[in-house]
């Protein structure tokens, strides 16, 4: 998706600014139809028993992951943490061996022996999640400090919730970054929960997520997260900056998860499942969902229309169809590979 | 062959590796001064200033972004004055450098991160700054565990592990900064996972690591006299293990000794033991022993300290024992600790 995103602006050079809104807007909804439905068609699947892996599903955070990926160019680089498939696949991860991966098959993106919290897509500038909360934190500065080394002008980006922002690793990598003006930008995905247990009773009074990041002299914002337009155009207006040498960026999104904090259901679904209210969930999913507000918006400005859509849907519905029937009938790794890429 | 302590060879094989590969980097606390990293580093300060880092205390974060900036192709040796230290950066060693390859199935590629760990050892460094952790490191596959005694092996050690694939971590016990020993100016590669026999004899086996090889080395000669010709192995690299040197000299010798600079309980010594049962039982004539550090935290106070490390002594009284041979009370052969402190 980086590379295509970059082909697409060249091309769109020649054209109009309007004309260039309207692709990227479009192109920005349908992304993120499509990391809901790869999402969705997982979440309907998950109680077959065949996809034998811990899954920390993402929907309802679309936003952030679409408004990002979409925003970068060809060489920059993004890591993930345990909820990563909405970053895999904005990055431009196949559904396919996202699927084959879930269902521990040779055709997975790490060959079955990663599992749907040890994802890469490196071609993609995906180069990998993991589940430990924090570490990837400070990867992705690594990977920014390559970049600063080199001189080249890519940014690394690390997706991360707000109970990362409580680990150690946080601290020191922002205060290594901001210390080393490394090209990075962090995105936080602050969607109120860490498993079970809210922000409000794991964070000081007071103390911000985007505010400890600009203790430690980074230039920070906080944003509505599940507004694309707005993750998508403060990405884009912060990126020349990173890429300059003025060092990194620190975004807060504000987002919310719509699911369980590992597997499909929904919380109000499970029985004793009460560190949530159904309304807050029903508020979120109803009245704040990052597509239905994008839809809306496009829809009534005349961006998109109605019957756009629909084979958007229809198309992708197709495509994300065969990748599960061919995952599902992929190649079981041989035993004889169990010790291969130790070392 | 001229001579050079074991400083010069360690700061030998980091020039002779920064000359072959510009990727790799030095990053550490206190290294970019002339009284830095014991002097390992002061003459990559000045030749390759722009590729020595110095960094803030974060020994998490910054094995993160050592990794992070090796998935990018650079080759970071990072250095921890104390190897007490690791504890704060053991999940990004082990939770994710040790298991990149493995994880994403080489489709990730590679974080070929250098850790080098100073263990600390008299002179009242007391608990927390005397403790060599290679056992518990060398559990986990996919992680090179190198210990080197002379200045030889320290130089070319190094040199391997920066041609590696996977994550090394090589401690540097303080006491071998003592050893003087012939160092080919060439650059030359020992290999990771191959054993040493430093002294060849045919009565009995000790299996040694770290300083505890000079100890077993002095303890041999001082058993010639006895008439004991004994052998004196040096691991050199615990993870991988080079078990047929072990097993081929318990074949030659039918006892072992295995003498540590850690804890017994599930460390190395018990390993080698464990190995020596299940693999050369039958060859045995004693009963294999061990000796390490106390079952106890080190203390400070100089006759206690005295009596928590193994020495060339109590290893000429123990062979001399599983031998079935009388040994005299008076074994003057112990290294004089002539280190002046404070660190």
């Amino acid at each position: 998706m980086l590379q295509q995103i970059e082909n697409n602006e060249v091309i769109d050079q020649s054209t109009s600014n309007t004309s260039i809104q309207t692709n990227i807007e479009k192109e920005l909804l349908k992304n993120m139809i499509w990391l809901r439905m790869c999402e969705e068609t997982l979440v309907k699947l998950y109680p077959e028993q065949e996809m034998r892996t811990p899954c920390h599903f993402a929907t309802g955070q679309e936003a952030i992951a679409t408004g990002v990926c979409q925003a970068l160019s060809q060489g920059d680089v993004v890591y993930s943490h345990h909820r990563c498939h909405n970053h895999y696949l904005a990055a431009g991860g196949s559904f396919f061996k996202l699927a084959a991966e879930l269902y521990g098959r040779l055709e997975g993106c790490s060959n079955g022996k990663g599992g749907s919290v040890h994802l890469t897509a490196r071609d993609k500038g995906f180069i990998i999640s993991s589940a430990i909360l924090g570490e990837d934190i400070a990867v992705a500065a690594g990977s920014a400090f390559a970049f600063k080394i080199d001189k080249l002008p890519y940014v690394a980006v690390p997706f991360f919730g707000d109970a990362s922002c409580e680990e150690g690793s946080f601290y020191e990598t922002l205060n290594f970054a901001s210390l080393n003006k490394i090209p990075a930008l962090f995105i936080c995905e602050n969607n109120l929960y860490s498993t079970e247990s809210h922000i409000d009773i794991r964070a000081a009074s007071g103390a911000t997520i985007h505010g400890r990041a600009k203790a430690l002299g980074i230039e920070t914002a906080a944003i509505d997260g599940n507004n694309v337009f707005e993750v998508y155009n403060t990405v884009k207006s912060v990126l020349p900056k990173i890429r300059s040498g003025n060092g990194p960026f620190f975004l807060e999104c504000a987002t919310y998860r719509w699911r369980e904090h590992v597997g499909p259901n929904f919380d109000y679904n499970v029985p004793n499942r009460t560190y949530r209210s159904k309304e807050e969930q029903e508020y979120w999913i109803n009245e704040r969902c990052p597509i239905k507000s994008a839809k809306q918006l496009l829809l009534n400005n005349g961006t998109v229309t109605a019957v756009e859509i629909e084979n958007w849907e229809a198309s992708m519905q197709i495509e994300i169809d065969d990748a599960i029937k061919r995952a599902k009938q992929g190649t079981w790794p041989d035993v004889s590979s169990l010790l291969e890429n130790v070392y | 062959m001229r001579n050079l302590k074991f400083a010069e060879a360690v700061s030998e094989g980091i020039i002779q590796g920064m000359e072959a590969d510009p990727n790799v980097i030095l990053m550490g606390n206190s290294i970019s001064y002339n009284s830095g990293a014991l002097g390992t580093t002061c003459e990559a300060n000045k030749r390759f200033s722009h590729r020595v880092f110095e960094t803030p205390s974060m020994e998490n974060a910054i094995t993160g972004i050592a990794i992070g900036a090796a998935a990018m192709g650079k080759r970071p040796i990072l250095y921890h004055a104390r190897a007490d230290f690791l504890f704060l950066a053991m999940d990004q060693m082990l939770n994710l450098a040790a298991k990149w390859k493995y994880m994403y199935s080489g489709n990730a590629g590679t974080v070929p991160i250098v850790v080098r760990a100073v263990v600390g050892k008299g002179w009242g460094q007391g608990a927390t700054h005397s403790q060599s952790l290679h056992s518990l490191f060398a559990h986990f596959p996919g992680i090179n565990v190198v210990l080197p005694n002379s200045p030889e092996d320290a130089k070319g050690l190094l040199l391997s592990a920066l041609t590696l694939d996977s994550p090394t971590v090589i401690f540097e016990h303080r006491t071998v900064y003592n050893n003087v020993g012939p160092v080919n100016e060439e650059r030359y590669f020992t290999p990771i996972g191959k054993a040493k026999i430093v002294r060849a004899g045919k009565d009995i086996t000790i299996v040694a690591t770290s300083h505890m090889v000079t100890e077993a080395t002095i303890a041999a000669e001082a058993l010639a006299k006895e008439g004991v010709d004994t052998e004196v192995i040096d691991l050199r690299t615990i993870r991988p293990l080079d078990e047929e040197t072990i097993l081929e000299s318990i074949k030659k010798t039918g006892h072992l000794l295995v003498v540590d600079t850690s804890w017994e309980l599930c460390g190395v010594s018990s390993e080698i033991a464990g190995l020596a049962a299940e693999k050369a039982f039958y060859h045995l004539k004693s009963p294999v022993r061990r000796m390490s550090t106390a079952n106890c935290p080190q203390p400070v106070s100089l006759p206690l300290e005295s009596a928590f490390f193994p020495k060339a002594s109590n290893i000429v009284r123990n062979v001399l024992n599983m031998l079935g041979k009388n040994s005299s009370d008076n074994i003057d052969i112990d290294l004089k600790d002539n280190f002046k402190g404070p660190y």
